[in-house]
């Protein structure tokens, strides 16, 4: 297998990796960079690190961000959930493709008409923009990713889990909890994680739905940014970066593990 | 104590004018939109009867055990289960319990959770909880494997867990959906006998579907064959061999040979029946087939015997060419062309390991039959 290290596949490889990652690992270098100017290096320095946690504006914005991302993701995924249980479940009611085609459409709805028509609507409804207004508009965008994810695992579910659980007694509210809830819950999970990222990424559709303190993370980085870029932001977006790639491996790592201990298992018990 | 076999020659309650049916099939319709998959059916199953329900796929059997079970309310007509009509009672309160073909474990509960899931749901004080779930995997020996999880048991092992969890809670009625359908063939022949003796031990009714016949002619007291969502026969495995009621029944069940014909002459219970081609056949046991029927004799391979030359004195014989032949030690079959054309097959059975006159390919041959081997089919 010479050929599997050829120049040309080094090379596409090292291409690559540049592409997705150059423009990151700068990022990541100029945040601890001692000089102020953020384009010339001027020696190693984790000091912008120190001031960012005084920086009440970022770091306030960064509490509002977490928090709208648990409270709309955790809404979210229940909603989402419940619309891909009624999709999945009940195929036959009047509407259901104009339903599941209205769940769906916000996934490839362009951000900026999604914020404006929130933006209207809260107008027209008298709505004061703040904290309130910043999470429905989260809860309505990442629904629909949870349904996906719910959706997709709920097509392959066995409902004779249920009819079982039914069989032995089990009424249909206690069978919902005891069965069909923990065996999807892994996806519920996932689309949650899904629904949280998607919430503390969001720009566009914030910066429509939040007005005075609600000013999120990615909102307060992008108005910093327009008055030149800082090392301090660079050491807020490296945070960022620390977390979101902390989060994606350590889920990597423990579904891999699972993967791994179940195969054995399998082998086990077809050993005997 | 009794012997299995003893038992089970003595129950016989569907020869009883005065036994009460257990769970009574009333002129059951149940329709899916255009498609009718049980039409009209009436069916009595017995008190601590093994019955099985066999039919093709498609063929509504398991229509009617999904109605039992409650996840399908008949179209029309009405199940009664010990004089209990069942019509609008919801499967967790019916005191019956299926074990699913695909077994439905619950995969995030452990075997003895899994177990216990019925039991829970009753409402059962712990520590008794607990001293049946330990009967339940003495009775399927799977005390060692109480803690895993589904996916860390073998096939045989899961079925059994889904056979423990189906009868924990003691059910009237246990229903079993193709329940050996995943297992391979010397572990499905175990564990019939498992399933019997199970049966026995605990006095219920079993009411199995299956679509393999081996499987129901072993298990079963008595088999209902279903085509297209109809009784074709209710009759213990023995009757459905040696009497079938229908051309359906007796081609459906094991090897036949059929002869179409007329009804020539019928005197008492004899009657000659003259094939297309001409040929005459004596039959015995002739039924309710009367003079100018049309009528098929059907006769299994094993009750035609096979000659070199015509033998002496039988009622029935034919002539014919060794056409095809298989060899499969404990016997040989013979597929046998007559002078019309039909190919008959007629198995031996090889008790001695030579013959002084074996036949083979393309000889000629004699077959021949007894008036009273085969029976005479009007339907």
């Amino acid at each position: 297998m010479n050929a599997s290290w050829s120049r040309f596949n080094i090379t596409s490889i090292v291409l690559g990796f540049a592409f997705l990652y150059l423009p990151i690992v700068l990022l990541i270098i100029f945040s601890f960079n001692e000089s102020k100017l953020v384009t010339v290096w001027g020696g190693f320095s984790t000091k912008w690190y120190g001031s960012l946690f005084n920086n009440r504006g970022l770091m306030d914005a960064a509490w509002v961000t977490i928090r709208v991302g648990l409270i709309s993701a955790t809404v979210a995924t229940v909603l989402g959930t419940l619309a891909a249980l009624t999709l999945t479940r009940y195929t036959r009611f009047r509407g259901r493709v104009l339903f599941s085609g209205m769940v769906f459409a916000p996934l490839v709805m362009p951000e900026v008409i999604t914020g404006l028509s929130l933006l209207l609507l809260f107008v027209a409804i008298g709505l004061d923009r703040g904290f309130l207004t910043v999470i429905l508009a989260h809860i309505t965008f990442s629904m629909c990713f949870v349904a996906v994810v719910v959706q997709s695992r709920l097509m392959t579910f066995d409902r004779s889990l249920e009819e079982a659980a039914m069989d032995l007694g089990a009424p249909p509210v206690k069978t919902f909890f005891q069965i069909t809830l923990p065996v999807i819950m892994p996806a519920i999970v996932s689309g949650w994680m899904l629904a949280f990222t998607l919430s503390i990424d969001d720009l566009v559709i914030s910066s429509f739905a939040s007005g005075p303190g609600a000013t999120t993370l990615p909102m307060k980085i992008y108005s910093q940014v327009r008055l030149g870029v800082t090392p301090e932001i660079n050491a807020a977006c490296t945070l960022m970066i620390a977390v979101v790639a902390v989060g994606v491996i350590a889920a990597s790592v423990v579904n891999k593990r699972r993967e791994v201990q179940r195969q054995r298992d399998e082998q086990a018990a077809q050993r005997g | 104590m009794k012997s299995l076999g003893s038992i089970r020659r003595e129950f016989a309650p569907w020869n009883d004018p005065n036994a009460k049916p257990y769970i009574a099939f009333e002129n059951v319709t149940k329709r899916f939109g255009d498609f009718t998959a049980v039409n009209n059916l009436s069916l009595s199953v017995y008190e601590r009867e093994f019955f099985a329900l066999l039919g093709a796929s498609g063929c509504g059997k398991s229509t009617l055990l999904r109605m039992l079970a409650g996840f399908e309310e008949p179209t029309a007509g009405r199940i009664l289960l010990d004089g209990q009509d069942l019509r609008g009672i919801p499967p967790y309160r019916r005191p019956v319990n299926m074990m699913f073909q695909s077994y439905a474990l619950f995969p995030h509960m452990t075997v003895e959770q899994n177990i216990a899931f019925g039991l829970k749901q009753d409402g059962m004080a712990k520590p008794a909880i607990e001293q049946r779930v330990k009967e339940m995997l003495d009775l399927v020996k799977l005390t060692q494997f109480s803690k895993r999880k589904p996916h860390q048991l073998s096939g045989g092992q899961r079925q059994r867990v889904a056979l423990a969890r189906s009868v924990a809670k003691r059910p009237k009625v246990l229903l079993l959906d193709e329940p050996l359908g995943a297992l391979d063939k010397k572990l499905r022949e175990e564990t019939q006998f498992e399933l019997m003796d199970l049966q026995q031990e605990l006095g219920l009714t079993f009411v199995v579907v299956t679509h393999d016949q081996e499987e129901a002619m072993t298990m079963a007291d008595r088999i209902a064959i279903l085509d297209k969502g109809e009784v074709m026969q209710v009759a213990t495995p023995a009757e459905i061999y040696e009497a079938p009621a229908s051309r359906f029944v007796a081609g459906f069940v094991g090897n036949v040979n059929m002869f179409e014909g007329t009804v020539a002459a019928r005197e008492a219970n004899t009657a000659r029946i003259t094939g297309a081609s001409g040929a005459e056949i004596v039959v015995e046991n002739a039924g309710d087939a009367a003079a100018g029927n049309s009528v098929a004799f059907a006769i299994r391979p094993e009750k035609i015997k096979v000659s070199s030359r015509r033998p002496e004195g039988a009622a029935n014989a034919m002539e014919g060419e060794v056409y095809d032949l298989a060899y499969l030690g404990d016997m040989t079959v013979y597929h046998v062309k007559l002078g019309d054309g039909q190919v008959v097959k007629a198995s031996a059975l090889n008790s001695a390991r030579q013959t002084d006159d074996p036949l083979t390919w393309n000889d000629r041959a004699w077959i021949s039959f007894r008036p009273d081997a085969g029976v005479v089919l009007t339907r």
